[in-house]
């Protein structure tokens, strides 16, 4: 009970800080499951991340699943899921139920500006933490190259490039490799 | 019955939406078009209370949409009928996952994707920078940077690559220099 306490409440200190969907809750993520509680390790979020996007339905839950699942079984996931989604729920209900009121106040616009900006700042980080752990030889390197230009001219769909990067991923291993072979 | 309706519509979009919380947009345009729960305008409103509220963006959605449809209690079930099915189809990767981790393909194919999605989120980096360092009423680049901002930016940048404080610190103060110089 105690352990479920902790990942609730782990996750809800996530999806209370998440400010604009799935990528700005990378930071968070970090600090909390990798940095705090050496739950999974950095490369496990990432490829957790990878799938998270491919799956369907809300990247906050696959994500809460996809690291509670496999340490603290089904009843962990939920309560990891629960967590993550409560923060949401309370906070837009109360907006709702006096709506034309908190949405209009001028100091908390000001202070969403300034939040957005720490916002970018924090995910430059994890996305130079992300680069540390997954760039590793020149392919790799190419690789994240090509995903980022193609998802900033916004031609390809994120989860085409996600697949392209995982077959990418396998031609290039299966290439060296054979490679290897021959020279031995 | 609007309670099991309501549950059905948003458990279809759970299910179907791949890529996060702005990959539902179009199925609450849609949801906007043939019910008579909340019009477009409202949905943008939505939009943008979601985007600057914290939470996962979906959820916010669905929370908002469900409470304009029927109360509290719509709020609640339109939120839970959205989660329900990445909870279970995430239950059945992790068994998937389990089982094939230790495969040399799918060892491969995180070494392609671990780049990969350090790039895709890097773009979403430039994405983030736009919206918080420049104001979008106007065109030319260099007028529209927001000044306060660029700086604000500028002086918390090295500080959260150097120290590993936890991001609430960083929000925190980035939401009292906000209100105090009038961001």
């Amino acid at each position: 009970m105690k352990r479920l306490l902790q990942i609730f409440f782990a996750f809800f200190r996530i999806g209370a800080l998440t400010f604009g969907g799935g990528y700005s809750m990378l930071p968070m993520l970090q600090k909390e499951t990798v940095d705090k509680t050496g739950w999974i390790r950095e490369n496990q979020l990432s490829d957790y991340y990878a799938l998270a996007q491919c799956e369907p339905g809300l990247i906050a839950v696959n994500m809460a699943v996809l690291i509670c699942r496999p340490l603290f079984g089904v009843a962990g996931a939920a309560a990891a899921v629960l967590g993550v989604v409560m923060p949401s729920l309370l906070i837009i209900l109360l907006i709702a139920a006096c709506l034309g009121g908190a949405a209009h106040l001028v100091w908390l616009e000001h202070a969403f500006s300034g939040i957005r900006v720490a916002v970018a700042a924090l995910v430059i980080q994890a996305v130079v933490r992300l680069l540390k752990n997954g760039v590793v030889d020149k392919a790799t390197a190419v690789i994240s190259g090509v995903a980022f230009v193609l998802l900033l001219l916004d031609v390809v769909n994120p989860v085409l490039i996600i697949l392209a990067a995982a077959l990418a991923g396998i031609g290039v291993r299966r290439f060296s490799q054979r490679r290897r072979g021959k020279r031995i | 019955m609007i309670y099991a309706l309501l549950f059905y519509e948003f458990f279809k979009i759970g299910l179907f939406a791949v890529g996060g919380g702005l990959a539902a947009l179009p199925f609450l345009y849609d949801l906007a078009d043939r019910y008579p729960w909340f019009s477009d305008s409202q949905l943008t409103d939505m939009i943008a209370i979601a985007e600057s509220t914290p939470g996962p963006l979906g959820i916010n959605m669905a929370t908002f949409a469900g409470y304009q449809t029927s109360g509290v209690l719509g709020g609640i079930i339109a939120t839970f009928a959205l989660v329900l099915p990445s909870f279970f189809i995430t239950l059945l990767v992790c068994r998937f996952l389990h089982r094939f981790a230790a495969n040399p393909v799918v060892e491969d194919a995180f070494y392609g994707l671990r780049p990969a999605v350090a790039g895709l989120i890097g773009a979403v980096a430039v994405g983030l920078l736009e919206i918080s360092l420049f104001r979008t009423d106007h065109q030319g680049l260099l007028w529209g940077l927001d000044y306060k901002a660029a700086i604000l930016f500028a002086a918390l940048l090295p500080l959260v690559l150097k120290f590993k404080k936890h991001p609430i610190l960083y929000i925190g103060v980035a939401a009292a220099i906000g209100i105090i110089f009038k961001f």
